[in-house]
């Protein structure tokens, strides 16, 4: 992995050096199965990828606020077994209400995390692991234990995502519109900004008047609304929901945000980085049977990423401190 | 300069704390072209009366008028709309961000009505700002790289942008070299002379003699006294102070000097400081002396251990020594009661007596296990010699005053029995009682044969206590004053870079 | 200052006033009534519950996880958090399950499993305490690698055959009553309570928790402290390992599959801070029991087990979120009081 150093400190930045480390990775399995680097190849992983993307850029928002949410991947079952129920339940609902009615939902539990994390103040990874535990355990009293099998979900809910558009899943298409949106949201609003300014000093966030309480808040309901249109995507995508969805997945999200240059510490990281992130992992898993290595390596693999990568980041995260000693040359004017 | 109407009227402040009374009544003027300085000791309640005008704390009682409008500020964001900007003390910055959106961060102007950011006009605007104060800073750069004193200006370019109307100032200067200080001092002058009020904190009376037109002196959270600078001498201004003469404040013992008990020689590190040597003598208080950021706390931390990566030898008696951990340091008999009281000295969530015998916890358990007498009675004894106020033993120590909770740390180390003790800035931020005391007991410790580095950034506790001082500008000794030779303007000239010491 | 000590030796008492009963208002204490409500409300919906030998065996369910809740307590004490703890249980199985092939005695079996649990909570440490990396980081890290390398060499298969000898650890009894486990749990928890509150290292723990800076300064050897406790809990991890293998008696790369969030809400159930520095074992101690009595009491009532997992959720939010409303209520209650002098 030094050549991620190498290239970060001569490019300065993470993102660009990630990308090369990505087509890097690219070349390398083109040359051992070279149909892997076609068009179609790319657009199969981008669209395997979308789900882990979304869900990293969402996780990005939380931990840039120096906070943890453990409980996504719950989310990302529970309101895709409501929504799967609901479509069972209302077969002639259109698309667009299981759309919203995700987003809502998952926004809701969203806000349960934010309420406690911004509002009574709890520590952000005990609410999120018990929330974890709740929105889990729920997704079995919702659906009294049974699976919701392709048959039972309606044709519109289960064939969206893989519809298509000018050529492309509609599943990519929806991940094409929320990632530029959340980076205009992230780089160009004052909201977004100050989710910057609660991670890199939350004093003085608040001297300089920043609602902080009402910026996690929204944090962490952004996050769950995400998490949630995930939720209605992956049980349509898979035409299946059960308890056990998406199960694990809250921590290889993190990995995405970790590996993509987002600082655990808050105040740190971008969306094209968490993106990026969650690609490089995106890729590893669609290669790995490329290869023809087995399926069993992929968990190791992104185990051994994501500390090459905590051990990258600290590197180029060290080279602050004072500085008192200043070296004639060194003088500014 | 003539002043303008009043801008800012605060009427009858008062504020209390547990245990403490930080403003009592206190009433304060400030109007539009004038620079009104605020003295007063560490704790007399400077920054108390900061915070209530930042809105950060509430006051118990009185009014705070602005151009005549009563304001009532619940949150910071209150008095940043009235107009009040304050540059504080530990600037608060966000280091990862650029100097445009620092300066905007909260506040950010939008391109037409849209939700947008309009960065353009940040740059452009902070450029501006920063080109009016004429320095040389890129927007585009991250705070992270920034110098302290480029940090400090762009404190100032901060309320510039907002334009603020009242401009507080909290030592601005207490890090900076002369050369910035006659940069910040022209910034202030062009502020006043825009028509705004500025409150001026300072310890350094040149400055406040160079650049306030009013004082206003705070002892104990009471206004002593007010007035215009040019009817007052410094010997009045510190007499308001402290409510006494200098020459009582620092009960300095003579103790006959003895043998070198530590040398340090050509201690040197990458980016702290380069080029250390000097000796202390048994019975002998050595002082060091130099602005905030000189590299002092960096030397003692590294002599302590605590900082690994330097080069340079170390050797007591005579004896060379090696050091790579404090554990190691007070094995040779060495104790430091660090600067930051509440990060490095206390464990405040623990106990007075967890906090007083976390040092010396082996020898009074045996074999490994706790026994509360034994604690107890190096407890008691260093509460009694250093005249410790609480309600029991087991009270944590954040419900101590700051003088208290400063005791309790120095009677950590005491217990250790060490044969060098450094103080790094020991009175910083406490109360004039527990001040005094921690003076008398300085005189203590050097009777009964102990070697005492005291760091201090106030030049009147050096020149009252040391035998010898050392004074440090960015991280280099730059001069060595005998406690003859050591006068103000001397030792202030050297620390501040203009020239070297004798 | 003569007459200031000696004000001073009298004015200041050895501990603090308290009356009896403000030993109820400590968390040990709260957890307690839970617990006695548990027992109640169980032994009232199920004859089965009061049953001894039924109460006994029900300790299997969770005698493993409270091992594990032990070392993690201090370290969680020390500001540290280990997410890679069931992960090592699986590294610790799969390891042991090749050497059963290889045709290890039962007493090899338990070193190897000891001992890869240990090797794994020093890779931990090495990383955290020894290159300064985020612990929360390199734990997700480690738990994505551990049960990988387990996934690597077992793929879908299971290894089950394992000497008979093995099955005492995780299925036998003590005076043909009590499981051996449990009993092994019992012990270790007076030792690990000893060592945190009787002794040295305990307060040194306690210390870096509060303050890692502070203690630091004070000549405690901070890193090598942490760097200890990583691996002490994996190795506890790896006697979890050798339990819980010896009890189902197979090995597959998911076994002790989402272990970590369970131990982990014991652990600040128990009233053990997420952020450091408080912390007892008692209530850890308590914490397990009452999940384990819950569990059990849902389980004779065939309640699901997933169902448990909203109501250990919903307890973990509620209970620390009690001293913290309580605290608010308390000081907006102290603000009236003093606004109206």
């Amino acid at each position: 992995m030094n050549p991620a150093a190498l290239l970060a400190t001569v490019t300065g930045r993470r993102e660009p050096a990630l990308a090369l480390l990505i087509v890097l990775l690219l070349v390398l399995i083109g040359l051992r199965a070279p149909f892997f680097i076609t068009l179609d190849s790319f657009e199969g992983v981008l669209t395997d990828t979308s789900i882990l993307m979304m869900l990293a850029v969402a996780e990005m928002l939380v931990i840039l606020t120096r906070g943890i949410d453990l409980s996504l991947a719950a989310n990302v079952a529970l309101t895709g077994m409501a929504m799967a129920l609901l479509s069972q339940a209302y077969p002639d609902l259109p698309v667009i209400a299981y759309v919203v009615g995700a987003m809502l939902f998952g926004a809701g539990l969203g806000a349960f995390n934010g309420f406690f994390v911004a509002v009574v103040g709890l520590p952000p990874i005990v609410v999120t692991l018990g929330t974890l535990s709740m929105f889990r355990g729920l997704v079995f009293v919702l659906s009294g234990g049974a699976w919701v099998n392709k048959h039972e979900m309606s044709v519109t809910y289960q064939t969206f995502p893989m519809n298509r558009f000018l050529g492309l899943p509609h599943l990519l298409w929806i991940a094409i519109i929320v990632i530029p949106l959340m980076w205009v949201f992230m780089r160009h609003t004052k909201a977004g900004r100050s989710l910057y300014a609660i991670g890199g000093n939350p004093q003085a966030a608040r001297y300089v008047g920043v609602p902080v309480a009402a910026r996690l808040f929204m944090a962490y309901a952004l996050a769950g609304l995400i998490a949630g249109l995930s939720g209605y995507l992956w049980t349509a995508r898979f035409a299946i929901a059960y308890t056990e969805i998406a199960i694990g997945l809250e921590l290889v999200v993190i990995a995405a945000c970790v590996i993509g240059g987002v600082s655990i510490a808050g105040g740190v990281g971008t969306i094209p980085g968490a993106v990026l992130g969650a690609l490089f992992l995106g890729i590893i898993a669609n290669a790995l049977p490329v290869m023809g290595w087995s399926p069993f390596w992929k968990q190791a693999i992104s185990g051994a990423i994501i500390l090459v990568a905590v051990v990258v980041n600290s590197r180029s995260e060290r080279r602050k401190g004072k500085i008192i000693v200043r070296r004639a040359e060194e003088h500014p004017r | 300069m003539v002043a303008g109407p009043v801008l800012l009227n605060v009427r009858g402040l008062s504020k209390q704390f547990p245990g403490v009374k930080a403003l009592d009544d206190v009433s304060l003027r400030v109007r539009a072209g004038e620079v009104m300085a605020l003295v007063g000791e560490n704790g007399a309640g400077k920054s108390t009366i900061v915070k209530i005008l930042t809105g950060i704390y509430k006051p118990d009682a009185g009014t705070i008028e602005i151009a005549g409008t009563p304001m009532q500020f619940s949150r910071p964001t209150d008095a940043w709309a009235a107009g009040i900007s304050a540059i504080h003390q530990e600037t608060s910055v966000f280091e990862d961000l650029t100097v445009g959106e620092n300066i905007f961060m909260g506040h950010q102007p939008t391109r037409g009505r849209g939700p947008l950011v309009d960065w353009k006009g940040i740059h452009r605007r902070s450029a501006e700002i920063l080109d009016r104060m004429d320095v040389a800073i890129s927007t585009r750069s991250l705070v992270r790289e920034l110098s302290v004193a480029e940090r400090h200006i762009l404190g100032v370019a901060k309320a510039l942008a907002h334009d603020a109307q009242i401009v507080i100032m909290d030592e601005p200067s207490a890090s900076l070299s002369r050369k910035e200080i006659d940069h910040l001092m022209v910034i202030v002058r062009q502020l006043r002379d825009e028509g705004k009020g500025i409150i001026f904190i300072s310890h350094k009376f040149v400055e406040i003699f160079e650049i306030a037109d009013r004082y206003a002196v705070l002892r104990d959270g009471q206004l002593v006294g007010e007035g215009n600078v040019a009817d007052v001498t410094q010997d009045e201004l510190v007499k308001l102070m402290v409510g006494r003469s200098v020459e009582e404040v620092f009960p300095k013992v003579d103790v006959p000097i003895g043998d070198v008990v530590l040398e340090v020689s050509h201690f040197t590190h990458d980016t702290e400081f380069e080029d250390i040597s000097f000796t202390l003598r048994k019975g002998e208080i050595l002082g060091f002396y130099g602005l905030v950021g000189s590299g002092r706390s960096e030397v003692m931390q590294s002599i302590f251990g605590v900082t690994r990566s330097r080069s340079g030898t170390l050797s007591m008696h005579g004896r060379p020594i090696k050091i790579s951990s404090p554990s190691e340091a007070m094995k040779h008999g060495l104790a430091l009661v660090p600067e930051d009281r509440q990060q490095q000295g206390a464990i405040l969530p623990l106990s007075i007596r967890q906090n007083m015998t976390l040092a010396l916890i082996d020898q009074l358990s045996p074999r490994g296990f706790l026994s509360r007498r034994r604690e107890l009675g190096v407890t008691r004894d260093m509460g009694a010699r250093l005249s410790i106020k609480a309600a029991h033993w087991d009270q944590q120590v954040d419900e101590l005053s700051g003088g208290n909770q400063q005791k309790v740390v120095i009677g950590k180390w005491l217990a250790t029995r060490p044969e060098v003790m450094i103080l790094d800035e020991p009175t910083k931020g406490i109360d004039i009682g527990s001040k005094a005391a921690v003076h008398e007991f300085m005189g203590e410790l050097v009777a009964q044969g102990l070697a005492v580095i005291l760091v201090s950034s106030e030049l009147e506790e050096v020149r009252g206590m040391a035998d010898r001082i050392i004074v440090m500008h960015e991280g280099r000794i730059c001069g060595e004053f005998s406690r003859d030779e050591a006068t103000a303007e001397a030792i202030v000239t050297v620390a501040s870079g203009a020239q070297a010491g004798p | 200052m003569s007459t200031n000590a000696s004000e001073g030796r009298a004015a200041v008492r050895d501990r603090a006033a308290e009356s009896p009963w403000s030993l109820l208002r400590r968390w040990e204490a709260i957890l307690l009534v839970f617990l006695g409500i548990v027992f109640v409300i169980n032994s009232n919906a199920t004859p089965y519950f009061l049953n001894i030998y039924n109460l006994a065996d029900s300790t299997f369910n969770f005698s493993e996880k409270a091992i594990i809740a032990l070392p993690m307590a201090l370290v969680i004490i020390a500001r540290d958090i280990d997410i890679s703890v069931a992960s090592i249980i699986a590294l610790s199985s799969m390891l042991m399950g090749l050497a059963a092939e290889a045709g290890l005695g039962v007493p090899g079996l338990v070193v190897v499993g000891l001992a890869t649990g240990a090797t794994a909570g020093a890779f931990n440490g090495f990383l955290i305490a020894g290159l300064g990396l985020p612990a929360i980081v390199v734990t997700i890290g480690t738990f994505t690698l551990f049960r990988g390398i387990a996934f690597v060499a077992l793929g879908d298969g299971a290894v089950t055959q394992y000497p008979a000898g093995l099955a005492y650890f995780g299925q036998g009894y003590i005076g043909g009553l009590i499981p051996f486990e449990f009993v092994l749990f019992l012990v270790l928890a007076v030792i690990f309570g000893v060592v945190l509150h009787m002794t040295v290292i305990g307060r040194r723990i306690y210390a870096i928790g509060n303050n890692p800076v502070a203690a630091r300064f004070t000549g405690i050897r901070v890193d090598r402290y942490r760097f200890v406790l990583f691996c002490l809990t994996g190795l506890m991890s790896g006697l979890a390992a050798v339990l819980l293998t010896s009890r189902i008696g197979s090995t597959r790369p998911n076994i002790a599959l989402g272990w970590e969030l369970e131990i982990i809400t014991m652990v600040v159930l128990g009233g053990v801070s997420i952020l450091g520095g408080i912390g007892t074992i008692l209530g850890v101690v308590i914490a397990v029991l009452l999940v384990g009595m819950v569990t059990f009491g849902f389980g004779l009532l065939n309640v699901p087990g997933i169902i448990m997992t909203v109501f250990i959720g919903s307890l973990l939010i509620v209970t620390i979120s009690i001293p913290v409303v309580i605290q608010a209520v308390r000081v907006r209650a102290a603000a009236r009081a003093s606004s109206r002098r």
